[in-house]
């Protein structure tokens, strides 16, 4: 059958700009003009609608399910259930619990239990209402600390309701101090909102397999996971990227790839899925709610002695990235200071809540919400500035982090509170001021009166790739051909461009090692290798390695062509120029009508799993670090907040595309802001409250301040050309940030995220 | 039911529409004209936002019907053949542009506010967009786009 009507495009436009410049993005015009083929936009003459049935409970036996009335409605092509999955119905990105349709046992809220496929997508709604399933409904296991702790509760899975415990002990765990500061902190489920919803197209093949046409972050694993709930060989469940509205680790797990390929090849039709936005809230994960018991000691000049912390992070009903949760979170859990002595334990565990993935931030943004706050509270019990404080117990090149990892790269941080304490701050207010921009803005709730101003800091540490022993790879082909009587460059990968600006990176690393203007960017496909996730803050770090990696074999193969050493040459400009800047070749000439094509793969340096016992170990391959100043005015009188300034310092290693970083460290603080003021899935009773973008709120264009952004660019030896992994660490800081800020005007304790009116008026 | 509706100055017809269908649905699936986004699909967030009798609207409020003898503008109407508009233009050079899935709803919105604006003040811009949903830009370099398209429109 025929790839779908507006696939995904080659990717050319832009034809200027090699690493640290900043060309446009090639997918620019495209987007702007709306021809760009998102997922969702994806159209197949013959195509049926796929639609998936949901668990209204949180926790359920089936004890019938009969699909027969809605099999026989007009217009119904196929129904399906988890008797018709053709192969292991079961998959998970770490652990393999999840099952693409419940057989017996629904463990969350939204649970797919059955899908269908129909002429029209109002018929499959009206469809699902046939299907009959009687239930058993369960009281659902909701509180994670009991869930870590209480054996007498009912177990979700075989192995009980423990996914990961991770100990860490530096020192002497039982060290004392002379000044200590505690406290109990909380953090809300918070949502990945991308705009692009959850959807794809499933073309059936002819040799049996399917072609799947989709948004995700991975394409390989969903390949792998897909086609074993299939039953297929991996090579015949082929995947395509289509466009991708955002992803931010809502897209690492399974929603429609499973189900869109049953219906397609039970029912021999293109089969189109594509979520509301409703259902989008039910089929991606989130991110892990955390209750944190932190208690730091230091001593009388502020320095950290020790830092004794307990964490539980809410996993839901299945696995997902939870024990990459508690890794990070437990490893990350003093921050980027220097602290000798240490005692955490990390707790995921699973209940009835909805399933907690990945998210920008995986595993940082709670601790670093909690050990922020502490900063503060700790530099108020020393009297001491809470800027000068962080400087003070500043990680830097040399030290050991709380894993017995020695910082082998720079780690600036103490720079990158100084840079954003220097920053100017805005006026301080004065006379009439207008009432859109005080807290509550248009509504005409306040004219300045009760409104109370207030800065405050927040600065993470965050692991860039993946780690605890993973192999994390990418893989790239080049292609070297000569179009028009011009030498053109061709790179291929599987790596997701989710909105990020992979596509102009790889564009800007071609031009830069090859020499050349034009480099067009095929479309991610499963036809190449493994390129892993467009996450943990890492594509630019490894695929752009494996793009360097294989347009320098590329050039090696030029120079093999001509018969000189590679000594000393380079390609420039079209040509091939020895260390003399003699010019040995012209590159169309050379190649004619014979391309060079190589593929290259890039793997970081190794990392190695924690001691279960103790946490210790080699376990990440870089850091990244931000640093945030926010100031905010409050309204004491409503609880309202109005960020007024947000600034970030980050080090980036490398800046490749300076305005792509800049916009990077924006948009990741506008998540951090968005959490720390109004950004949470409400759940009660394992329900969640407010599935829609009129009661989960995200920041719009009014709620974000003026940003100035300070980047520091401080090489990393080990990477390639010293990049550090930018995307996650400016959505980590800004959090605490904000609510430090708002607690230095209203001098409450806050210990919760996000801060709700109530919780400033305390009514 | 059949919908005749103007779009981007042409003439279009629709037929065997389903009552219940949104203009958003028949411009995307019906029309072949997917520039206009599925992101809520209840008026939330601006991405289907479309000129409607010259008027900015959530085409996923409108019921098909209700477009009926219309004047709609979408995304993909706001170039001039190869000619992109100056909000078009500014939203790319500025990096505005990051997954773009709110980008064609905030070009019309944009437009429009430049229309009646012309030199719009920051808080204007702010309020003019607030409709507007994005994720990924943290807004500041979408000001920076709005800015430049004013200034550009003003040397036109």
């Amino acid at each position: 059958m025929s790839a779908p009507a507006r696939s995904p495009q080659e990717l050319h436009d832009t034809i200027a700009g090699g690493i640290g410049e900043s060309p446009l993005r090639p997918d620019g015009t495209l987007k702007v003009r709306g021809e760009f083929a998102y997922s969702s936009d994806l159209w197949h003459e013959d195509m049926l609608w796929g639609a998936t049935l949901r668990s209204p409970h949180p926790h359920a036996r089936i004890v019938r399910l009969d699909v027969s009335r809605a099999l026989a409605q007009p217009g119904v092509h196929a129904v399906l259930t988890h008797e018709d999955v053709p192969g292991e119905n079961v998959y998970g990105l770490k652990y393999q619990d999840t099952p693409a349709l419940a057989a017996d046992l629904v463990r969350y809220q939204g649970e797919p239990i059955a899908i269908l496929a129909a002429d029209h997508p109002e018929i499959a709604r009206q469809a699902l209402k046939e299907i009959v399933v009687e239930y058993d409904v369960l009281e659902p296991i909701t509180d994670p600390e009991r869930a870590a702790h209480d054996a007498t509760l009912p177990k979700l899975h075989p192995g009980g309701n423990l996914v990961r415990h991770q100990r860490i002990v530096k020192g002497d765990p039982a060290a004392t101090a002379d000044v200590v500061v505690s406290g109990v902190y909380e953090i809300g489920m918070q949502d990945q909102a991308f705009l692009g919803p959850e959807s794809g197209l499933a073309v059936p093949a002819e040799d049996g397999g399917v072609d799947l046409y989709l948004a995700t972050q991975w394409l390989h694993v969903d390949q792998r996971q897909t086609a074993k709930a299939l039953g297929l060989p991996v090579d015949k469940v082929r995947l395509t990227l289509s466009g991708v509205g955002g992803a931010f680790g809502g897209r690492e797990d399974l929603s429609m790839q499973i189900h869109s390929c049953m219906l397609a090849l039970r029912t021999g039709r293109p089969v189109k899925m594509s979520y509301n936005r409703l259902e989008s809230f039910f089929g991606h994960v989130h991110r892990h709610p955390a209750k944190m018991y932190y208690e730091h000691g230091a001593t009388k000049d502020g320095k950290l002695v020790y830092v004794r912390a307990k964490m539980y992070f809410d996993g839901g009903a299945y696995a997902s990235k939870t024990p990459v949760v508690v890794g990070n979170g437990t490893t990350l859990s003093v921050g980027p200071y220097d602290v000798p002595n240490a005692h955490i334990e990390g707790w995921g565990v699973y209940t009835n809540n909805p399933t907690c993935g990945a998210m920008r931030g995986l595993g940082a943004v709670q601790p670093t919400y909690a050990y922020e706050s502490q900063m503060d509270k700790l530099a108020a019990a020393l009297d001491m500035d809470p800027a000068e404080l962080r400087i003070r117990n500043a990680l830097s090149e040399g030290s050991t982090v709380v894993t017995g990892q020695v910082v082998d790269f720079p780690a600036p941080v103490a720079e990158l509170v100084q840079r954003v304490r220097d920053l100017p701050l805005p006026p301080e207010p004065a006379g009439e001021r207008d009432i859109r921009e005080l807290p509550g803005g248009a509504s005409n709730t306040t004219h300045g009166e009760g409104v109370v101003r207030g800065v405050g800091y927040g600065v993470t540490i965050k692991n860039i790739s993946y780690a605890e022993g993973l192999d994390d790879y990418s893989t790239a082909r080049v292609r070297l051909e000569v179009l028009g009587g011009e030498a053109v460059a061709m790179v291929h990968t599987a790596a997701a461009e989710v909105g990020q600006g992979l596509v102009t990176l790889q564009q800007q690393i071609a031009r830069t090692e090859l020499g050349l203007t034009r480099v067009s960017v095929h479309p991610a496909d499963t036809s190449v290798g493994d390129a892993g996730s467009s996450s943990a803050s890492r594509q630019t770090y490894v695929t752009g390695g494996a793009v360097r990696n294989a347009c320098r074999a590329v050039a090696e193969a030029v120079y093999a062509r001509l018969g000189v050493s590679a000594e000393g040459m380079s390609l420039t400009g079209g040509k091939v120029v020895a260390a003399d800047g003699e010019v040995v070749a012209d590159l169309a000439e050379l190649l004619g009508d014979a391309a060079i094509e190589e593929t290259r793969e890039f793997h970081h340096r190794p990392t190695y799993p924690l001691d279960p016992e103790t946490g210790q170990g080699d376990a990440h391959v870089q850091y990244g670090f931000s640093a945030h100043r926010a100031v905010v005015d409050v309204d004491l009188d409503l609880g309202l907040v109005k960020v007024v300034q947000l600034d970030c310092a980050q080090d980036v290693g490398k800046a490749m595309n300076p305005d792509a970083v800049v916009a990077q460290i924006q948009g990741g603080s506008a998540q951090g802001l968005g959490l720390a003021v109004m950004e949470e899935i409400l759940v009660k009773d394992g329900k969640v409250r407010n599935p829609s973008f009129t009661d989960y709120l995200i920041p719009t264009i009014l709620d974000m301040p003026p940003m100035r952004v300070d980047v520091l660019e401080r090489p990393d030896p080990h990477a390639p050309y010293g990049v550090r992994g930018v995307g996650e660490p400016p959505t980590i800081s800004a959090t605490p940030a904000i609510a430090n800020a708002i607690r230095a005007a209203t001098g409450l304790e806050l210990p919760r995220v996000p801060i709700r009116p109530e919780h400033i008026t305390g009514v | 039911m059949r919908v005749n509706v103007t779009v981007n100055g042409e003439s279009r017809r629709a037929d065997n529409v389903w009552e219940g269908e949104s203009l958003l649905y028949v411009l995307r699936e019906r029309l072949g004209l997917p520039g206009s986004k599925n992101a809520c699909e209840q008026g939330e967030c601006g991405s289907c936002t479309v000129y409607l009798d010259g008027v900015p609207a959530c085409a996923c409020l409108v019921a098909a019907g209700q477009a009926e003898g219309r004047e709609v503008v979408t995304v993909e109407g706001l170039a001039s053949g190869d000619d992109l508009d100056p909000v078009q233009e500014s939203f790319v050079e500025q990096g505005a542009v990051q997954c773009g899935f709110c980008t064609p709803g905030l070009l019309v919105a944009a437009h429009d506010l430049i229309e009646r604006v012309p030199d719009p003040s920051d808080v204007e811009i702010r309020e003019a967009l607030a409709g507007n949903l994005c994720r990924c830009t943290g807004y500041e370099k979408i000001l920076d786009a709005v800015r430049d398209a004013a200034a550009k429109k003003a040397v036109r």
